[in-house]
């Protein structure tokens, strides 16, 4: 693990790179990444997210900015303008179930090539996908979700990269440590080694590739 | 009585103490304002929060304790927060005895619509459809009728949320059920009449023999 500044952290992302971020509307979301990706206009983003957020806030101001082409989410309903790209073909969107996102980076994290869900038989999101049955009931096979950077936000950090998270802030947060090839966290605050307890590290150190310094 | 308020009370009269209850966004979410005093009922958000209170007083807000719409809410003692893959995977895994969900239509079989009207309104599903497929009992509290059309329909239209038929529909006129996949009047609102609900409904209803006034 090494701490980097803001600028530093997000020179490392190239245009086009997939990026899982953190965050539900907003809340958990590394709010100054994402300020700097806008300020560095990395463009033709692949955005794997439960939310779109609202413009003006969080992942909304990737939307904003324009610098999405591609986004895996389960829900933008809060998010007028990312509506209208979607519609406007300026923007792919595949929605999916929050359980299924969520599952599926999760699988890609740990090893899994996918996951079993029950969620989606017998609707629109079956199509194209392998039903799989199981002792009589019937799954669909859904594929495991690795991006190349997370962006991950949380309460505490140590300089070892242990991180506590705190209340809903949590969500896609520690799931998406798990599942890319660069994992680059923004934290409340930065603790010294073993201000954090070992029961209370929610993600070990060593997933933590790049901490970003406050201040 | 205003019709949010009708359904939300009908609604809260299926809770049981110690269910675990999840509400989604909308009239549902009311039903905890009519929590009977008595009952100890946790009520999960699907954003990571098992044990949601009532909204924070003005200045009480936490940035960082949201329902999943993102507004401010508050956590009661004993509550507990986890990532959304636990929040999924206690919704998924039939840990959740009672989901409480908005409706856009449901048909004369129990099945409900209520993510999206293409080329209208695309939000995405976000948790409903885990929620239909893994929750022990699903209730649906929408209002009977929409610009004067029933939304209790033959059949849906709009693409299904889950292959899963709901248990209980609870809207201003209505209590309605679906044993044997038939919609079934079990009960009927307050001044409203068997026939009145029959001439706003357009799936087929078969109306149960004893079909009493909602005790709200």
């Amino acid at each position: 693990m090494r701490t980097v500044s803001l600028e530093e952290a997000v020179a490392m992302i190239p245009d086009g790179a997939s990026v899982m971020i953190g965050g539900f509307m907003g809340v958990g979301a590394p709010e100054r990444l994402l300020d700097e990706l806008v300020r560095q206009r990395k463009s033709n983003l692949y955005v794997i997210a439960n939310d779109a957020c609202v413009p003006g806030k969080g992942i909304g101001k990737l939307v904003d900015a324009g610098l999405i082409t591609r986004m895996i989410a389960s829900h933008i309903g809060l998010n007028p303008k990312a509506q209208q790209q979607m519609i406007a073909n300026k923007m792919s969107i595949d929605l999916i179930p929050q359980g299924t996102l969520v599952e599926r980076i999760r699988a890609g994290g740990c090893g899994l090539g996918g996951i079993l869900t029950p969620t989606g038989v017998g609707t629109s999101v079956e199509q194209g996908k392998q039903k799989i049955e199981v002792a009589g009931k019937t799954y669909l096979l859904e594929t495991a979700l690795h991006a190349d950077f997370a962006l991950v936000h949380s309460f505490l950090a140590d300089y070892q990269g242990n991180l506590q998270y705190a209340l809903t802030a949590r969500n896609f947060n520690p799931v998406m440590a798990m599942a890319a090839d660069t994992v680059i966290v923004t934290a409340e605050h930065i603790v010294p080694v073993g201000v954090v307890a070992p029961d209370h590290v929610v993600t070990p150190g060593p997933l933590v590739d790049y901490l970003v310094a406050n201040g | 009585m205003d019709a949010q308020t009708i359904i939300a009370k009908r609604v809260a009269l299926e809770l049981r103490s110690g269910m675990l209850v999840n509400l989604g966004i909308g009239i549902p979410t009311l039903v905890a304002n009519y929590v009977p005093g008595d009952l100890k009922v946790f009520f999960q958000s699907e954003n990571g929060l098992i044990g949601s209170g009532p909204i924070p007083e003005q200045g009480m807000e936490h940035p960082m304790l949201t329902d999943a719409g993102g507004r401010p809410i508050s956590a009661l003692p004993g509550a507990c927060v986890f990532d959304s893959a636990m929040s999924f995977g206690l919704i998924r895994g039939g840990h959740v005895d009672m989901t409480v969900l908005g409706g856009l239509q449901v048909d004369g079989q129990g099945y409900l619509a209520n993510w999206t009207i293409p080329g209208k309104m695309v939000p995405g599903m976000g948790g409903a459809m885990d929620l239909v497929s893994g929750a022990k009992r699903v209730v649906v509290a929408m209002q009977h009728t929409a610009k004067g059309k029933s939304k209790i329909v033959k059949k849906c239209n709009l693409p299904l949320t889950s292959a899963r038929i709901v248990d209980l529909v609870v809207t201003d006129m209505a209590v309605i059920g679906f044993p044997g996949g038939k919609a079934t009047l079990l009960e009927t609102a307050p001044g409203v009449s068997v026939a009145d609900v029959i001439a706003n409904t357009e799936a087929e209803l078969v109306v149960a023999a004893k079909v009493p006034e909602m005790a709200i």
